[in-house]
């Protein structure tokens, strides 16, 4: 299992490499990796469905608890059957859609660098790996949304995206911490058991928002929707396969997971009904007022999860079967119509369902899988989707006193999502053919055979419902509820209250789609909401950040050397002078102190006589010359004081310190004033101040009883272990030998910057 | 500057204080003195000899820029902190020969890893001082 995920990676490492070199005309092969790993998982199903879970382990990093723990399940088996089986038709129809781009080979290595990701995702059960896998697939959407990089849109897109969905990729390991502390286990399958412990912790409530905000930013919920439609700057087949069939239900995903470890909790099944119900018939409504093919879709999609976020809200036997039906549902159908969209998009060169009609005439096999997918969109017997909407109207009828409430809900979603889908799906490929696209011819086969392939099965399991029961769906459910289901999918249930609204849903459905004329005048109603919506808000928030951001850095990285100093130290007075005064009781022993002797007195003297001209010198030079006497008279105090080490050290660096400012000086104007009064009184105020505090912090220290510890090992050992007589070198390449290598590492970093600073702007100016 | 006296020592100058550096290095773990120190004072040695001929005549002497001693003193410090992990020992355990060598004393990791400091602190004074007084 380990292999299947990584070899995704190692994929989308190699093959720029591979693809750069082979200059082949057709990439096609490329969709083997997805087929075979599709092949792979297929294998499995038998051996999830006899001997129940599989369990792999490698250790990583065992001592944190990170390690690479798979887990397949049946719920993990319908997500990585659907990522590997629609990865597969996607790689396809790239081949044939981006044919002759010349960042092919890098599409490829984004695809499948998400497609591991999203495999590692959905089979992993460590709570980290989990997280890792989570951020990996924003990472890979944003490198998607933004592939068309010279387009500022997709950029601003991309960013929209990764902002909200890293965002909420933080609050997911914020989560998984959480649930980490609560358990003591690493891994969501040893959490399952001790579910009601995590319920009745205290950190309950905090893990729940937590994962909530992940998964609602991930799977578009209201109110971080907004970043799906943006993301549909994104070439379609990133739509289809990111945006559509797997990582946006990614969240949706993670809410299943947990469900058995998290879920029956009135604050887990209120929430999520709320968020999904409010996500479905907003998203759903909204979806009409489009025009754009892909901004339908878009709409349509989030409705779709939010669907998926109320019947995991629900929280019953049937809802989560429902749940698991309508996943796969809504992954073909709307894979499908993406695909459509995209032929359509690359054949007429535009996505405008008002100026599109009669299609059929000139891409009838594309037609053909669009309307196969409208239908099962619909729920129009025998579809799939049909399944799908039964199951959903019978967890909704199931809920007691609400049941009105919650199926009426379910109604008004469905009703929208079927105009939708037929506006999408069936409207570009009715009616006359328009004069401008009777050139338009069908695409290679590499496009139009995966959608044909996802509408067909999407008829197919209507039919025979059979066909996925035992494998896919009863392991799935029964992953969710944690007992063996008991039911039977099929098409035809009799004559009943279910079949009776699917009726009225078809039929208003059908009638609100005649009624309806998609057209400009109505998107710019719509768009009168706008400044309500959330997408205007949370990005007015996010400018009015930034703005305070910049003002913030523009007042203290003002770019002035000295008042970064006056900074930096007025805050360390500030903060020196409160501690001294209310915690530190002053006692200045004066008996610890030496008395002064002659020489001392001399090099005070001539100190003071130094510090006196750098202050009032009008010459730079002279200033800089005074402040290399105060150093050198210090480098004699600490002769004095036996400490000749650092005597020598001060004594050179004030030396080059002086050739330095020297250097720099040489070529500015030699006399001037260099501050007017007003600037000197205030910075000798805060010199005084600060100096003065120091001053008494260090005669603080004296009194504080020091323990000799560490002095007393390093001058015993010193020679015994490292070899040496003199204790402040061995200290600083043996002892703290590390500290020393970081240290001329960081020097080294810091010349770097100086080299590059100075270099960089000559060469910028020799360009002018 | 550039008087005759000046440029004449500084000549004879350079040599001795590299030498004296390299002393201050050796004698470092006895006596005071060490990688750190010699560095500068080696870098003092180049900048008296720059101020009185020259940065460029300077650079000749040089022959590739001094930037170039950063990694490898770098390096250096990094081989002798790494060497005892081929003989099973933790990063940075001092190693030494047995018989002190004549002349430099007794040599072991530290003196290589101190060697390394002293060049990295020529190399990134050197840049800085050379980038600048270039730069003007």
């Amino acid at each position: 299992m380990l292999t299947a995920v990584i070899s995704g990676f190692i994929f989308a490492l190699l093959i720029p490499f591979i693809l750069g070199r082979l200059q082949s005309k057709s990439s096609l092969w490329v969709a083997l990796l997805p087929l075979s790993l599709f092949g792979y998982f297929l294998s499995r199903i038998s051996l999830v469905q006899q001997d129940g879970p599989i369990k792999v382990s490698y250790e990583w990093v065992p001592s944190i608890g990170i390690n690479l723990d798979f887990y397949l399940d049946g719920l993990s088996l319908l997500f990585v059957l659907l990522i590997s089986g629609v990865g597969t038709l996607v790689f396809v129809y790239t081949a044939a859609y981006l044919k002759g781009h010349p960042y092919l080979n890098r599409f490829y290595a984004y695809l499948s660098l998400f497609m591991a990701s999203m495999l590692g995702l959905v089979l992993s059960d460590n709570i980290y790996t989990l997280f890792l896998f989570w951020e990996l697939t924003s990472i890979s959407s944003f490198f998607l949304i933004g592939f068309n990089n010279d387009s500022e849109a997709s950029r601003k897109s991309a960013l929209t995206a990764l902002a909200i969905t890293g965002f909420g990729g933080l609050f997911l390991l914020a989560a998984m911490v959480g649930l980490g502390h609560i358990t003591d286990a690493y891994t969501i399958s040893a959490m399952a058991p001790i579910a009601e412990m995590i319920k009745g912790h205290s950190l309950y409530g905090w893990v729940l928002l937590f994962l909530f905000l992940a998964a609602f930013t991930k799977s578009a919920q209201f109110p971080f929707h907004f970043w799906l439609p943006g993301a549909m700057k994104a070439p379609t087949p990133v739509s289809t396969y990111l945006h559509s069939a797997t990582m946006v239900k990614a969240g949706v995903y993670l809410l299943a997971r947990f469900t058995p470890i998290l879920g029956n909790h009135e604050w887990w099944n209120g929430t999520l009904i709320a968020v999904g119900a409010i996500t479905m018939v907003y998203a759903a409504v909204h979806a009409l007022f489009r025009i754009d093919l892909k901004g339908i879709l878009a709409y349509s999609t989030i409705s779709a999860l939010g669907i998926l976020v109320f019947l995991i809200g629900l929280g019953t036997e049937e809802a989560l079967l429902a749940a698991s039906v309508f996943i796969l549902v809504h992954a073909l159908y709307k894979a499908t119509l993406f695909l459509v969209t995209g032929i359509i998009d690359h054949e007429t060169g535009t996505r405008d369902v008002t100026q599109l009609s009669g299609l059929r005439k000139v891409l009838l096999p594309v037609g053909i899988a669009a309307l196969l997918a409208a239908v099962s969109n619909a729920g129009i017997p025998p579809s799939f989707g049909f399944v799908g909407k039964d199951l959903i109207y019978g967890a909704t009828l199931g809920m007691g006193d609400l049941a009105w409430l919650f199926t009426l809900l379910a109604i008004l979603t469905n009703v929208a999502l079927l105009v939708a889908g037929f506006i999408a799906g069936i409207k570009p490929f009715i009616g006359k053919l328009p004069e401008r696209y009777a050139a338009v011819h069908l695409p290679s086969p590499a496009m139009y055979v995966p959608p044909l392939i996802l509408g067909t099965l999407g008829m197919l399991y209507g039919l025979f419902p059979g066909l996925l029961e035992a494998g896919l769906v009863q392991p799935a459910v029964s992953s969710l509820i944690g007992t063996t289901p008991d039911f039977h999918l099929q098409l035809w249930h009799g004559f009943n209250l279910i079949l009776l609204l699917s009726v009225v849903t078809i039929g208003s459905g059908t009638g609100l789609y005649f009624l309806l004329k998609p057209s400009e005048k109505l998107l710019g109603k719509a768009s009168r909401f706008e400044r309500f919506s959330p997408e205007t808000l949370i990005t007015g928030f996010t400018v009015g950040f930034g703005l305070l951001a910049k003002g913030w850095t523009r007042f203290f990285q003002n770019g002035y050397l000295r008042y970064y100093l006056i900074t930096i130290l007025g805050f360390l007075s500030l903060l020196l002078g409160y501690r001294l005064f209310v915690g530190v009781e002053l006692y200045i022993d004066t008996g610890l102190l030496s008395e002064i002797t002659f020489y001392e007195a001399i090099v005070l003297l001539i100190m003071g006589v130094a510090i006196f001209f750098t202050v009032f010198s009008n010459s730079r030079l002279v200033a800089v010359a005074s402040l290399g006497v105060v150093g050198y008279s210090f480098c004699l105090i600490f002769l004095f004081y036996s400490a000749p080490d650092l005597a020598m050290t001060q004594f050179s660096i004030d030396t080059l310190t002086v050739i330095l400012f020297v250097l720099v000086l040489y070529n500015l104007p030699k006399y001037l004033k260099l501050s007017d009064n007003r600037v000197r009184i205030r910075d000798g105020l805060l010199s005084l101040i600060f100096g003065a505090l120091i001053s008494i912090l260090a005669l603080e220290v004296m009194n504080e009883s020091v323990t000799k510890e560490t002095t007393a090992y390093y001058a015993e050992n010193a020679y015994i272990l490292g070899k040496g007589k003199n204790v402040v070198n061995v200290i600083l390449v043996d002892f703290r030998g590390f500290d020393t290598m970081v240290e001329i590492t960081v020097l080294a970093i810091a010349a770097i910057g100086v080299f590059g600073l100075l270099k960089l702007h000559l060469r910028s100016t020799e360009k002018e | 500057m550039k008087t005759i006296i000046f440029k004449t020592a500084s000549v004879f100058l350079l040599p001795l204080l590299l030498l004296f550096s390299v002393f201050i290095l050796l004698r470092g773990h006895y006596l005071p003195g060490g990688g750190f120190v010699g560095g500068l004072m080696a870098s003092t040695a180049f900048v008296i000899h720059s101020f009185a001929n020259g940065v460029e005549r300077t650079k000749n002497i040089v022959k590739f820029h001094p930037g170039f001693l950063m990694p490898v003193g770098l390096a250096l410090a990094l081989l002798a902190g790494s060497l005892p992990l081929f003989l099973g020992e933790t990063f940075m355990t001092g190693l030494w020969m047995d018989q002190p060598v004549p002349v430099i004393g007794s040599v072991g990791t530290a003196l290589f890893f101190d060697t390394g400091v002293y060049l990295v602190v020529i190399g990134v004074t050197l840049t800085i001082i050379f980038t600048i007084s270039e730069g003007l």
